[in-house]
């Protein structure tokens, strides 16, 4: 990647101190992780099947793939937003008995195998889950094996991403702005909204990414609640592995594609990212 | 107390109470008043402000504003405004919408909140700077802005906390004359906070001097810098003050010397005079017509404006400032011996 040219005199460049080198026993081992990171990345690029690759990505199973991860990674992130910003202000800006408890469940997510949070949807949302069968009976919603599944999969698992983010953000933020709105005559409500809301948007756009990168990831829960239905549920990370199956060829052209999606992002957002940190 | 409570200003007991620390403060002021609560950090003056502003609450006490009761009142439906000690000015919104977010809360359109907004920044000389973000204004700006805001909800109470701690000696000079100005045109009560003597004694009507949590005086501003009654306020106003027993024109000081005064008093007394009316000699003056002579030993020196205040132990603990030239001929320094005189005029006895 090519450094911008506006943000390079941003960087403090401290001049080394002569003779005084990284030692060996940290050089080592760093350089070591850096290739881990890098070498299964590299060796994707090498042994891509360069001369099939329009002929793979052109195929219409790969474009349905990939919009359909677009659209529910996209729509789960909304989804984040619009529950988990509300839910990192109450655990930033209030007290309540079990705080820390509910701080808590809410991380339980982040740790949490994604396969066992698909069974714990489909024990939820199934359609005899706790939940599910009230929404079956009533409404006649089936989430389980349907796209809205595949949404509610990957919202379960990247949901506690942004709210941590957020949350963490809420916490630097001088809470007195809050304040002052307050004695201009701003609700709390109106106070959120007016001034902490536009002061942390930085911090929720870091989070919003973080959470749409898992969500795009998202295997696990995705498989095991919403299935593997090519057009309906088979997002990308579903159609690499099964492709890996019987046709590695287009496996690894998939592959290829999430690369480019991911540095894309990365890539664009770089920028705010350092100006959010 | 037997006064009864104006019903138009501020009638406020303030009690907080946090783990140890107890604020007890009376407070009372009428329309117009600029009321000044003086003290040093930790005497619980932000703490009384923000118990004013509704940010903290009450543990007990009343406050009433105008008649009506607010002790319950959350801060936004306080008729209160505020300067906070860093302005507090939001950050993405313009000087404009930062003044017209006020007006807006209280139920104005949009473009009436920022009409109104511009007339005040245009009264505080800011016309040019409505479309700017704070971060662009300099610090005598940002507080004008800040003033504006607090003012452009029509408060009927004025909270300024520290107004002029952030900003530089010479813009403080300015902005302190402008701040001057404005509180005086304020029709309603004005309560600042400040650490700063000349701050208080410039803005206020009336200063509250506020240690540990109590109103320890209160009065007019050269009431109290020339009758300070605790070590703190003298030592604001810079004067040397003890605390004794007067007999005639003689105070025998709770510290041991007698004092000789013009004054005729008996009973409680303190004894107050200025550090430039202390003479100091190297050897025991004989020619001398000053009464009050003491036998004390050089503690500090240190500089103060053009002068140089020296520090003193012995007989009776004081401090004498004097010029570099004195320092030098005296061949002053710590723990040099020297002989401090102070004449019965240049001291000030009142009772205690």
């Amino acid at each position: 990647m090519t450094s911008t040219a506006h943000d390079t005199p941003r960087k403090a460049r401290r001049p080394r101190a002569p003779g005084r080198g990284v030692p060996l026993a940290l050089l080592a081992p760093a350089l070591l992780g850096l290739a881990f990171l890098l070498v299964p990345l590299l060796a994707l690029v090498v042994r891509a099947p360069w001369s099939d690759l329009p002929e793979q990505l052109t195929s219409p199973a790969v474009w349905d793939a990939l919009r359909l991860s677009l659209v529910c990674a996209t729509t789960a992130t909304a989804l984040s937003l619009v529950v988990g910003v509300p839910l990192a202000w109450l655990l930033a800006r209030t007290d309540f008995p079990g705080r820390s408890l509910v701080r808590a469940l809410v991380t339980l997510p982040l740790v949490l195998p994604p396969v066992v949070g698909g069974v714990a949807l489909l024990l939820a949302l199934g359609r005899n889950g706790i939940v599910g069968q009230w929404l079956d009976e009533w409404f006649g919603i089936t989430l389980p094996f349907t796209t809205a599944g595949v949404v509610l999969a990957e919202t379960f698992v990247a949901l506690p991403f942004l709210v941590i983010s957020v949350e963490g953000t809420l916490r630097a933020a001088d809470p007195r702005f809050e304040e002052a709105a307050a004695t201009l005559g701003a609700s709390r409500f109106t106070a959120f909204r007016r001034v902490t809301l536009p002061l942390i948007a930085p911090g929720v756009a870091a989070g919003a990414v973080l959470a749409w990168a898992r969500a795009l990831g998202e295997f696990g829960a995705t498989i095991t609640f919403a299935g593997n239905f090519p057009g309906r549920t088979q997002t990308m990370p579903l159609a690499v592995y099964l492709a890996l199956q019987n046709d590695p060829a287009a496996a690894i052209a998939l592959s290829l594609v999430l690369l480019a999606v991911s540095v894309a992002v990365l890539a664009g957002l770089r920028d705010r990212w350092t100006r959010a940190v | 107390m037997t006064a009864h409570p104006a019903p138009q200003g501020l009638d406020a007991h303030l009690v907080v109470e946090r783990g140890s620390f107890r604020l007890d403060v009376e407070l009372t002021a009428a329309p117009g008043d600029v009321v000044a609560l003086l003290g040093p950090n930790g005497a619980g003056k932000t703490t009384a402000l923000r118990a004013l502003a509704g940010l903290s609450p009450l543990t007990g006490g009343h406050l009433r504003l105008d008649g009506t009761d607010l002790a319950r009142t959350p801060p936004e439906s306080r008729p209160v405004g505020v300067v906070f000690q860093d302005y507090l000015l939001f950050p993405h919104l313009t000087a404009l919408d930062n003044v017209a977010f006020g007006p807006h809360c209280q139920g104005a359109g949009r473009s009436e909140a920022r009409r109104q907004a511009a007339v005040w920044l245009e009264r505080m000389g800011l016309a040019e700077h409505l479309g700017a973000k704070p971060k662009r204004l300099s610090g005598g700006q940002a507080q004008r802005v800040a003033l504006a805001r607090a003012l452009a909800t029509d408060p009927r109470l004025l909270l300024l906390d520290e107004p002029l701690a952030a900003l530089d000696a010479r813009t403080r000079l300015e902005v302190r004359a402008q701040l001057r100005r404005h509180l005086a045109d304020f029709e309603a009560v004005a309560v600042l906070v400040t650490h700063d003597p000349l701050d208080a004694m410039v803005l206020a009507d009336r200063l509250v001097v506020v240690e540990h949590g109590r109103v320890v005086q209160e009065g007019a501003p050269a009431d109290i810098a020339r009758h300070p009654r605790t070590e703190y306020i003298a030592q604001l106003v810079g004067l040397n003050l003890y605390r004794g027993r007067a007999d005639g024109h003689t105070v025998r000081l709770d510290a041991g010397p007698e004092v000789s005064t013009t004054e005729d008093l008996s009973g409680p007394a303190f004894v107050a005079f200025p550090p430039g009316a202390v003479t100091l000699y190297r050897d025991r003056p004989t020619g001398s017509s000053a009464r009050n002579l003491w036998r004390c030993e050089v503690a500090g020196l240190e500089s103060h404006g053009d002068q140089i205040r020296v520090e003193l132990t012995g007989e009776l603990p004081l401090a004498a400032d004097l010029t570099a030239v004195a320092v030098a001929e005296l061949g002053l320094h710590p723990g040099a011996p020297v002989w401090a005189a102070v004449k019965a005029t240049q001291t000030h006895a009142y009772p205690a």
